[in-house]
C-alpha cells in the first residue's frame, strides 16, 4: 500500500474542499472496495478524506412523495428499513443480493454507486488493462471475459459495474444528489455511470471535486409486482452474470408501464427505456415479455466465455417480468 | 471388544484454543526483533529478468534488504539437495536460483522490512525489466504431444489385461467420451507462512505450515547444508492444507534465506492472490471408451489420461488405477499422459487422481447404463468387483453392497423413473444421479512415544500433523482407550520435529499409521504398569497374564473378576516417582500386502436445474460410507461432510481459468476462484456403515479425509443428465452449459 494522508471531514463543504485540496485524494466511507484496491495498488490515493462523520445517515420522506437515501445509510440499514421495505421492495430485494452481511454492513449507498469493476485484469497490476492505466490495452477481449460485458462495450473495454443496488435504483428512476464547489446538483442515476467508449478510467460523470449527499427515490415504488433476478455462479458471495430488475404497473390484464434494467452486462445498470414502453398499452403476456427480451440484446455482443450471456440476459428478462406479473398484488 | 473411547462422537481436544484464537499457526508465532517479508512475483510466464531494480525499495526507511537472483547468497550445488519428500520426478524449482522465468507468478524477490506493510510497500517499488520468449499454457493444443514420463510420481498405468481392442470392437454396446476439468487451486482458510526464529548460533526455529514437520527440516537441512540438530521445525495447527502443505513452499526457503543473511529472525506470508502460484490440481482429459454385452456386462474398457505438468517435473497421480478396483472388467487398456506447460508443477489435492479419475469413470458408466436402459446401481451391481485387477489381489474387506442398499434406501432411490426428464417441480426439473468411489487404505511407518508420570497422567507424542482432520483428537482417543483412562488424562502431542518420526499427513493414512503406532507405544505401557501393578503390596494381579486384565476406568482389574483391581496410580507409586516411557516405531504387517486395502463410498444426488436458466441447486446428497472401524464419528462425519461440499464445488463451480495470452491464472482470488458457499450446501446425509477389517492394520480403520470427495462430482453431473437430458463432460457444470 502506497503512503497516504488522512483527514476526517466535518460537514460536506469541508469534505469537497479538502478532496480537492491534493490531486489524488479520494473520499472513503465502508471502505470495502477501496481498501481491498489499495492493497493491491489498484487504487493509490494520496490523501484520504473519511466522509463517515457526516450527517448523511438518515432515510427521509422528500416533498414529492418519495424517499431521500442519505448517501452514508449502509447498505444493510437502506435493505431492512421499514419504508424502504413497504414502498421500494425491489430495492431491498436487489442490495440483499449481493456481497455478505458483512460487507452490507460496511458498504454505503453513496460508496455502492463508485464501486469499480471486479474484471479480473483490472484487480491485478502485472497484466494490461486500459481502465486501471489507460493505454496499456485491454486483456479481457481476447482473454478470458466470462463475467464481462456484452452491451455498451467499446475496443479499449468490455467491463462491468458490479452493483446490485444501482440496478433496482435504475429501474426505479432515482436520481444522484451531488455536491461540488459549484453547489447542488441532480443526476438521473441512470446517466450516473458512463460507458467506457476510450476513457474507460473514468467510471462516472461525478466531478472530482463532487460527492455524492444522497440518493433520492421517487413515489412510485411498484411495490406490488416487481423482481430482483440474479443469476450468478454459485447462490450468494458472487457478482451477477446477469441480474435483471423488473417492475410491472398492471390494470388488468394490461402493462400501464414495465421497468426493465440489467447488470452484469455492461458498464452501467442498462435500460431502455424505448424497449419498456413495447409493453405499454400491451397484454402482460410471454410473447410481449420476450419482444423486450429481444429488444434489450439489440447489438449486444459477446466476446467469447461471455457469449451466453446474450441468450441468458434474454431468457433471464422473460423470467422475471413473469415473476412480477405473476405476483400476488398487495392487499 | 468393549470401548470407552473408540467409537465415540468426541468432540475436538483443540476446539476450545481453536475458537478462543489460542492455537498458534505459522504466521501467528511472535518473537522479538521479527522482520517481515513480502515477496515480488513474475509478471511473465517465461522469459528472462534482464534488470531489476530495488534501489527505489532499499530507500525506503525501515526496508532491511530485498533478496534477488542477483544477491542471493551461494547455493547447494546439487538438484537432490531441493527434493523434498513429496517431490515428483525432476528437477525441483529453487526459488531466486537465476533470472530465468519458468512460470508466471514466479517468486523472483523477497522485500525484507522492519513491518510487513512496509515489506508489502517496499515490493510494489521494485522495478524489473524482463525479456520475454514465447510461453505455451495452452492445455488443448498440447495434447498431441503428451508423453510418458521416465518415471511416475504415482499412478503408473498396469499392463493391459484380456484382450481390449477386440473385445472394445466386438462389444454390441459401446459408449466414448473425453472427460475435462480444469486446474483447480487448494484454497485452504490459512495461507502460506513460514515464521524462522534464528538464534545467535545459527540454529533455527521453523514455525512452518506444513502436512508434516519432517519434511521440512530435511528440506531446509538439505537446501542450506545444515545437521537435523540446527533446525527444529514446529508447526501445532495447520489451517487446512488439502496437500498443498505436503512440499515446503516456496515462502519457507525464503524466509529461512533472509534469517540466515540478516541473522535475525524474519516470516514470510502469502497473500491470498499468491496461493495460486505454486501447485494444483492438474488441468486433465480423460478419453474412455466402454464396451458391454446386451445384458449388461462390462466386456471391455479404455482410459486415456492426459494431464498437465510444468516444464521441470513430472507430477502424476492414481487416475487410472480406479476402473481395476471398482468394476470387474476382462479386457482392460490404461494409459496416462502428460502435457508439459509453463506453469508450476501440479501438487496432491484432496484425493488426487481419485477426484479426478473417478469422476471420468463414473459418469461415462453413467453414460453406458443408460445406453444399456439400465438403473445405473444394477449396473454396478452386476459388474462388482470381488478383486484388484490392477494387482490382482482380493480387498481386506469392502461393503460397497452394503452402501448401496443404505444409500439407495436413505435416499428414497427405488421411486425413481430411469427417464431423464422424467419429474419437474415448477420451472425445475429434478434429477437423481449416483456415483461410486474408493480411496486408498494405507498404513505407513511411523513412530510415538507414550509417558505416564506418577500422577497417572499420559502424554503421548509423534511428529505428525493435524490438518483439521482431527487427529489429536483420535490420538487421544486412542491412547485413552488402550489404558483405560479418562481423555483428560492424555495429552497428545504433535508438529515438532524433535518428536518420533511420523510421515507426512496425507494420503488418507494418519489414523492408521500413527493411530497403530499410538496404540503400540500405550501396549507397551500396559506391559509395564501391569508389572508395577504386580508389585503393589497384595497385589491381586500377581498371577495375571496381559491377556487376562482389562485397563478401564484407571484400573488394571481381572477380567474374570472386575473387583480385583489396581489402580494405575497406586502401580506408578511402585516406580520411585519417576514415568514410565515407551518408545516404538510400528510398521504394516506383512500379510498386508496381499491385499487390496480400499475404502469405499456410494453417494446418492438429487439436483433442481432451472429448464430456461440453468442454474443447478444440489438439494440433496447421501454419502454411505464404507471405512472401517469409525474411530470418531463426530469428526469422521466432518470429514465426509467436508469432502461432499468440496464435491459441490468441483462438480460447479472450481475452475483456475489460464489466460493463454499471458500465461497466467486470472481468478487469482476468493471473490473469483469460486468454492461452495452455504447457500450452496443443502441436506448432506452421511452413513457409515459397519465394516469389520483385521487386515489394515490393527486398529481395523480406514482413513477417511478423501473417499467423502471422490463420487460426489460425478453423482451431481449423472444426476444432472437425469434431470435435463443433457450429458456435460466438461466440469465444473455451469449454467451457461445448460442453456
Amino acid at each position: 500500500m502506497k503512503n497516504f494522508t488522512y483527514t476526517r471531514a466535518n460537514d460536506v463543504a469541508n469534505a469537497v474542499d479538502e478532496v480537492t485540496s491534493e490531486k489524488g485524494s479520494k473520499f472513503i466511507a465502508g471502505g470495502t472496495n477501496l481498501l481491498d484496491l489499495m492493497k493491491i495498488q489498484v487504487e493509490r490515493p494520496s490523501h484520504l478524506v473519511d466522509i463517515t462523520r457526516l450527517a448523511l445517515d438518515t432515510i427521509e420522506e422528500t416533498a414529492e412523495g418519495g424517499l431521500r437515501l442519505g448517501a452514508l445509510v449502509t447498505n444493510a440499514d437502506t435493505a431492512y428499513h421499514e419504508e424502504v421495505g413497504k414502498r421500494y421492495p425491489l430495492l431491498s430485494h436487489a442490495i440483499l443480493a449481493g456481497a455478505t452481511a458483512q460487507l452490507r454492513n460496511m458498504a454505503t449507498d453513496g460508496g455502492n454507486l463508485l464501486q469499480r469493476t471486479r474484471c479480473y485484469y483490472f484487480y491485478d497490476t502485472d497484466t494490461p488493462c486500459n481502465k486501471r492505466e489507460p493505454g496499456t490495452g485491454c486483456s479481457a477481449i481476447k482473454g478470458y471475459n466470462r463475467d464481462l460485458a456484452i452491451l455498451g462495450t467499446s475496443e479499449h473495454c468490455i467491463a462491468t459495474h458490479p452493483s446490485d443496488m444501482a440496478v433496482a435504483l435504475a429501474a426505479l428512476e432515482a436520481t444522484v444528489r451531488v455536491t461540488g464547489k459549484n453547489g447542488e446538483r441532480i443526476i438521473p442515476l441512470f446517466e450516473f455511470h458512463r460507458l467506457p467508449g476510450d476513457t474507460p478510467n473514468i467510471d462516472t460523470n461525478l466531478k472530482p471535486d463532487e460527492i455524492i449527499t444522497a440518493i433520492d427515490l421517487p413515489a412510485k415504488g411498484f411495490a406490488d409486482r416487481y423482481t430482483y433476478l440474479k443469476l450468478r455462479d454459485r447462490a450468494s458471495y458472487a457478482f451477477a452474470l446477469v441480474s435483471v430488475a423488473a417492475a410491472l404497473d398492471i390494470d388488468g390484464d394490461t402493462v400501464k408501464e414495465a421497468r426493465v434494467a440489467l447488470g452484469g452486462v455492461a458498464h452501467k445498470p442498462w435500460r431502455i427505456p424505448e424497449a419498456e414502453a413495447l409493453l405499454k398499452g400491451k397484454p402482460a403476456t410471454r410473447e410481449n415479455f420476450q419482444k423486450v427480451a429481444e429488444a434489450y440484446v439489440q447489438g449486444a455482443k459477446g466476446y467469447g466465455h461471455n457469449d451466453f450471456k446474450i441468450e441468458l440476459a434474454k431468457r433471464a428478462i422473460v423470467r422475471a417480468l413473469l415473476q412480477a406479473k405473476e405476483m400476488e398484488a398487495r392487499s | 471388544m468393549k470401548t470407552n473411547e473408540i467409537g465415540k462422537p468426541t468432540n475436538r481436544v483443540d476446539g476450545r484454543l481453536k475458537v478462543t484464537g489460542e492455537a498458534k499457526y505459522a504466521g501467528e508465532f511472535n518473537v522479538p526483533n521479527l522482520a517481515y517479508g513480502f515477496v515480488v512475483n513474475s509478471a511473465i510466464a517465461k522469459g528472462k529478468i534482464k534488470k531489476i531494480d530495488t534501489s527505489k525499495a532499499l530507500e525506503v526507511e525501515g526496508v532491511l534488504e530485498v533478496f534477488t537472483h542477483e544477491n542471493r547468497p551461494g547455493y547447494v550445488w546439487f538438484d537432490k539437495n531441493y527434493k523434498d519428500m513429496d517431490a515428483p520426478p525432476g528437477s525441483p524449482f529453487r526459488p531466486l536460483y537465476d533470472n530465468e522465468i519458468k512460470f508466471s507468478m514466479q517468486p523472483i524477490a523477497l522485500a525484507v522490512a522492519e513491518t510487513f506493510e512496509l515489506a508489502r510497500y517496499a515490493a510494489s517499488l521494485v522495478r524489473i525489466e524482463y525479456e520475454t520468449s514465447p510461453h505455451d499454457t495452452d492445455f488443448e493444443t498440447n495434447i498431441e504431444s503428451a508423453y510418458v514420463p521416465e518415471e511416475y510420481k504415482s499412478g503408473e498405468p498396469s499392463e493391459p489385461w484380456g484382450q481390449p481392442d477386440q473385445a472394445l470392437a466386438s462389444a454390441p454396446v459401446q459408449i466414448e467420451g473425453d472427460y475435462t476439468h480444469s486446474s483447480q487451486h487448494h484454497n485452504p482458510m490459512e495461507m502460506h507462512a513460514s515464521t524462522v526464529v534464528w538464534k545467535d548460533d545459527g540454529k533455527l526455529t521453523v514455525y512452518d505450515k506444513i502436512q508434516g514437520v519432517m519434511n521440512t527440516q530435511q528440506y531446509v537441512t538439505h537446501a542450506f547444508g545444515m545437521q537435523p540438530e540446527e533446525v527444529q521445525v514446529i508447526s501445532p495447527f495447520v489451517g487446512g492444507a488439502f496437500g498443498s502443505g505436503l512440499r515446503p513452499q516456496y515462502q519457507l526457503f525464503l524466509a529461512v534465506l533472509a534469517a540466515r543473511e540478516l541473522k535475525r529472525s524474519v516470516r514470510v506470508t502469502l497473500t491470498r492472490q499468491q496461493m495460486f502460484s505454486f501447485g494444483h490440481r492438474p488441468k486433465t482429459m480423460q478419453r474412455f471408451a466402454l464396451g458391454a454385452s446386451k445384458e449388461g456386462k462390462l466386456e471391455a474398457l479404455k482410459q486415456d489420461v492426459f494431464a498437465e505438468t510444468s516444464r521441470f517435473e513430472n507430477y502424476s497421480e492414481d487416475v487410472v488405477i480406479w476402473a481395476g478396483v471398482l468394476y470387474k472388467c476382462g479386457n482392460v487398456k490404461l494409459s496416462h499422459k502428460l502435457v508439459e506447460l509453463d506453469v508450476y508443477t501440479p501438487l496432491d489435492m484432496r484425493a488426487p487422481g481419485g477426484t479426478t479419475g473417478i469422476f471420468a469413470l463414473e459418469c461415462a458408466m453413467d453414460e453406458l447404463a443408460y445406453k444399456l436402459g439400465m438403473d445405473p446401481v444394477e449396473f454396478r451391481l452386476k459388474n462388482y468387483s470381488e478383486k484388484d485387477q490392477n494387482e490382482d489381489k482380493p480387498f481386506s474387506s469392502k461393503e460397497l453392497r452394503e452402501c448401496y442398499r443404505q444409500g439407495a434406501e436413505k435416499f428414497g432411490w427405488e421411486k425413481r423413473n430411469l427417464e431423464p426428464r422424467s419429474m419437474k417441480e415448477g420451472h425445475n426439473l429434478i434429477g437423481w444421479g449416483m456415483a461410486h468411489g474408493a480411496w486408498e487404505a494405507n498404513q505407513a511407518q511411523a513412530s510415538a512415544k507414550a509417558v505416564v508420570t506418577s500422577d497417572g497422567k499420559l502424554t503421548v507424542s509423534s511428529a505428525t500433523a493435524d490438518i483439521g482432520t482431527g487427529t489429536y483428537t483420535v490420538m487421544t482417543q486412542i491412547a485413552a482407550e488402550t489404558l483405560g483412562i479418562p481423555l483428560d488424562d492424555v495429552t497428545f502431542k504433535l508438529g515438532d520435529s524433535s518428536l518420533p518420526d511420523a510421515p507426512l499427513e496425507g494420503g488418507s493414512k494418519t489414523v492408521s499409521t500413527v493411530g497403530t503406532a499410538v496404540k503400540s507405544a500405550c501396549d507397551k505401557v500396559r506391559e509395564r504398569l501391569l508389572k508395577l501393578a504386580q508389585q503393589v503390596k497384595d497385589s491381586p494381579l500377581v498371577e495375571a497374564s496381559l491377556e487376562q486384565v482389562i485397563f478401564e476406568g484407571g484400573q488394571i482389574s481381572l477380567k474374570s473378576e472386575s473387583s480385583k483391581a489396581v489402580s494405575i496410580m497406586a502401580a506408578m507409586s511402585q516406580n520411585q516417582g519417576k514415568a514410565i516411557e515407551e518408545e516404538v516405531s510400528s510398521k504394516p504387517a506383512d500379510n498386508q500386502s496381499d491385499y487390496a486395502r480400499y475404502a469405499h463410498v456410494a453417494t446418492f444426488v438429487e439436483v433442481k436445474v432451472d429448464e430456461d436458466l440453468g442454474t443447478i441447486k444440489v438439494t440433496r446428497v447421501v454419502s454411505a460410507v464404507a471405512g472401517g472401524r469409525i474411530i470418531n464419528p463426530k469428526t469422521a462425519r466432518s470429514q465426509i461432510l467436508g469432502g461432499v461440499v468440496w464435491g459441490i464445488g468441483v462438480a460447479m463451480e472450481e475452475d483456475t481459468v489460464m489466460d493463454n495470452n499471458l500465461g497466467r491464472f486470472m481468478n487469482h482470488d476468493l471473490d473469483k476462484y469460486h468454492i461452495p458457499v452455504n447457500a450452496d450446501v443443502h441436506d448432506v446425509e452421511v452413513i457409515f456403515v459397519e465394516e469389520k477389517d483385521e487386515i489394515v492394520n490393527p486398529l481395523g480403520a480406514k482413513g477417511l479425509g478423501e473417499i467423502g470427495i471422490v463420487s460426489v462430482a460425478p453423482a451431481i453431473a449423472n444426476a444432472v443428465f437425469h434431470a435435463t437430458g443433457k450429458r456435460v463432460r466438461e466440469l465444473p457444470i455451469t449454467l451457461d452449459k445448460l442453456l
